[in-house]
């Protein structure tokens, strides 16, 4: 490669060839990662017609296998927000290193060994659930038991991510030696940022999973401390938004602009944005617990303002997306303030989805403000406010941008032309129909009191809370989300065995910059600077929460309740 | 580093909404004196049928139009599930968990609280409308978690 395409390549743009970086032993586990999570979405996304149709009190989760509504419940959650997310973060996510550093992963032994763990992890989580044996959400609470099998798959799921995060940053560095003195390249360094991020914000599952849950599930230590088990979880369980959003946040800054025929507004604020999600995103899990009886308020009081500050990298994007977006439409011949959003390609399904997933996540970002906003959150906590929210940013943010980068991603990989292009530009204004319906009816309900993750069609209270419309709405929408989706695995399954084989291997969109890399400082690459003040930011948010809510209250032996 | 113009305004304003979302926090929490439940002590979940108040779960009169509601809460129903008080009272739930984790949420207002085995949970809500207010819990507590409810009957 000559020096002048290096130095277009490291600001982000320019065509590079698929020979050379891409070995086909690195290929194949990228692609089966990727098959896993789809297997997840199509399973997982399934049982939402369950829980769908339950809300107008059609009952049908016996018709459909389940011992009750919640063995459904547990697999809706366990293979939509762990299988799902983890197995298209790590292919895409490896893709994009592959890419961005324009070298192979360092290592393929450890791409294999995600895929392995990924697999043998889904398999033992998958028989402890269907065999009703971890009814326990994927939120699996202490005291609630579980087999240990459950355990040990969730744990295999976070040590493949884990492995990737390893091999990421182990790429990283081996581009480092064979480019000394450069700057990292966008994307390489917005992938490895990622998972650094997961790196912080796993600890607080893998500790709870392997020193708390284990030993006390296997009988070697009698009793346990609920509270403290949901300190932990709460640990991760907010950064892992965060890892769930930030694959889709790399197409929407680095590809998605060079789809609509628009550039990056600046190298500069996108590592920013990467940066501050990395800094802010663990320190930030007692805004779940804003409730919870044994958390001092004063480390509520801290959390709250941490959560505001993970906010503001979201913010930005609405900008920066926002200009690259307009950047595409006016190149395109839009004018007017408004005239460039028509001018943008509509017709491709894959931006078409991803655009539909970008405004949903307005609005599921403004709930989520909601949430997090302390004394706010008492109207809204655990109820079905909180699945209208989510369902719309890891629902509809980040699975049905995930679905929208399929629809070049499969393609890419397969290398056959996508099938029905009008079916796929369908599933994804349907999708949108169907979130909105949804969201709206869970939202109403939550503020009017009805609980989550409660089968409330089987409930006796039903009628005392008069959600009867919203719940219509919910039921609905669900349902369109869920004909949406079988719409997504005909266009899939349809490519892959009919698709026209394409002529030449197609290409990542990857955008170019209006301000490359060399007008960013410096500093914005140094990731172990970066990473530091992440790690002290926990410290703070944490060891005096730990040093406040000492000793541990261990008086809950495990209980099976279904 | 580069920064332009519209990057600048638009960080500015981004942080200045933010600034006003604590700010709206603040008066919620200090003028209207909405709170989020604090630490009320920590109870052996075993040993609840023995540990005051939860021996004798029910209503307590302070006086004042003051009432403490003591529940005890197991998979899968409240203990009492009913209680009944004049209009104009003021009731605090005081809550304990004999087993898994529970939740209270009386539907429409603002007492909302985690019920953790290990934990007392505390809440408050004033009646001044005659009905009846229910609560449910708010997190699942294994196969009959959609049971689980209770009345505030106010006359």
């Amino acid at each position: 490669m000559s020096a002048t395409a290096r130095a277009q390549a490291a600001a982000g743009g320019g065509a590079v060839a698929r020979e050379g970086f891409f070995l086909a032993e690195q290929l194949w586990p990228i692609k089966g990662q990727l098959a896993l999570a789809l297997i997840g979405l199509a399973l997982g996304g399934l049982m939402g017609l369950m829980q769908a149709l339950d809300r107008v009190g059609i009952v049908i989760y016996k018709s459909m296998l389940l011992q009750s509504y919640y063995q459904g419940l547990t697999i809706h959650g366990v293979l939509l927000a762990f299988l799902f997310t983890f197995g298209f973060g790590n292919a895409f996510v490896s893709l994009m290193a592959i890419r961005g550093f324009e070298r192979p992963l360092a290592s393929t032994f450890l791409v294999q060994g995600a895929f392995w763990t990924m697999l043998v992890g889904t398999v033992l989580a998958a028989y402890a659930i269907l065999r009703n044996q971890a009814t326990v959400l994927f939120t699996f609470y202490a005291p609630m038991r579980a087999s240990s099998l459950f355990y040990l798959g969730a744990a295999l799921l976070v040590v493949s991510t884990l492995l990737t995060m390893l091999n990421l940053v182990l790429t990283r560095r081996a581009w480092q030696r064979e480019h000394p003195g450069e700057r990292t390249p966008l994307l390489g360094f917005v992938s490895v940022v990622t998972y650094v991020m997961w790196a912080l914000a796993s600890l607080g599952v893998v500790v709870l999973v392997i020193f708390l849950l284990l030993p006390w599930q296997l009988g070697w230590i009698d009793t346990t401390d609920p509270q403290f088990n949901r300190i932990l979880f709460w640990y991760t369980g907010h950064a892992i938004v965060y890892f769930w959003l930030m694959p889709a946040y790399i197409s929407w800054y680095l590809l998605v602009p060079r789809q609509v025929g628009g550039r990056v507004f600046s190298d500069s604020l996108v590592r920013l944005v990467f940066i501050l999600l990395l800094i802010f995103s663990v320190p930030t899990g007692l805004h779940h617990q804003y409730v919870d009886p044994g958390i001092p308020t004063v480390m509520k009081v801290v959390h709250l303002f941490t959560t505001f500050s993970v906010v503001y990298p979201s913010l930005f994007t609405a900008f920066t997306v926002m200009a690259a977006l307009e950047d595409g439409g006016r190149a395109r011949g839009g004018r007017g303030l408004l005239g460039w959003i028509w001018k943008l390609p509509w017709g491709d399904p894959s931006v078409a989805a991803q655009l539909l997933a970008m405004l949903v996540f307005i609005l599921g970002g403004a709930t989520g403000i909601v949430n997090a906003s302390y004394n706010l959150n008492n109207v809204v906590h655990n109820t079905s406010f909180i699945p209208g929210h989510f369902h719309m940013t890891v629902g509809t943010a980040v699975a049905l941008s995930f679905i929208g980068i399929t629809y070049w991603l499969i393609p890419y990989l397969s290398g056959r032309e996508l099938m029905g292009r009008r079916l796929a530009l369908a599933q994804a204004w349907l999708w949108f129909v169907g979130i909105l319906l949804f969201a709206r009816g869970q939202i109403a309900a939550g503020l009017l009191g009805e609980p989550r993750r409660t089968s409330i069609g089987e409930a006796p209270y039903r009628d005392l809370i008069s959600a009867g419309l919203d719940n219509w709405l919910t039921a609905i929408g669900g349902t369109l989300m869920v004909v949406s989706g079988a719409l997504y695995f005909v266009v899939i399954v349809w490519t892959l065995l009919a698709g026209r084989r394409l002529s030449q291997p197609l290409e990542i969109p990857l955008a170019e910059m209006r301000f490359g890399a060399r007008e960013t400082a410096p500093l914005w690459d140094r990731l172990g600077f970066w990473f530091l003040i992440a790690v002290i930011l926990v410290v703070i948010a944490y060891v005096p929460l730990f040093v406040l809510y000492l000793p541990l209250n261990s008086v809950s032996p495990p209980i099976k309740v279904y | 580093m580069r920064i332009e113009t519209y990057e600048r305004m638009f960080m500015i304003l981004a942080a200045l909404m933010l600034a006003l979302g604590i700010v709206g926090i603040a008066i919620g929490a200090l003028v209207a004196g909405v709170h989020v439940p604090s630490p009320a002590g920590r109870v052996d979940p075993r040993a609840l049928s023995s540990t005051p108040p939860f021996d004798q779960p029910g209503l307590r009169d302070l006086g004042n139009s003051k009432y403490e509601a003591v529940i005890v809460a197991r998979a899968w129903q409240f203990q009492p599930n009913e209680i009944e008080v004049p209009v104009g009272s003021t009731v605090t739930f005081t809550l304990a968990s004999t087993d898994v984790i529970h939740g209270f949420v009386l539907a429409g207002t603002n007492a909302n609280v985690m019920v953790i085995p290990g934990q007392i949970a505390q809440v408050t809500a004033r009646f001044d409308q005659p009905g009846e207010y229910v609560w449910v819990c708010h997190e699942y507590c294994g196969f009959g978690h959609h049971q689980m409810y209770g009345k505030v009957v106010v006359r």
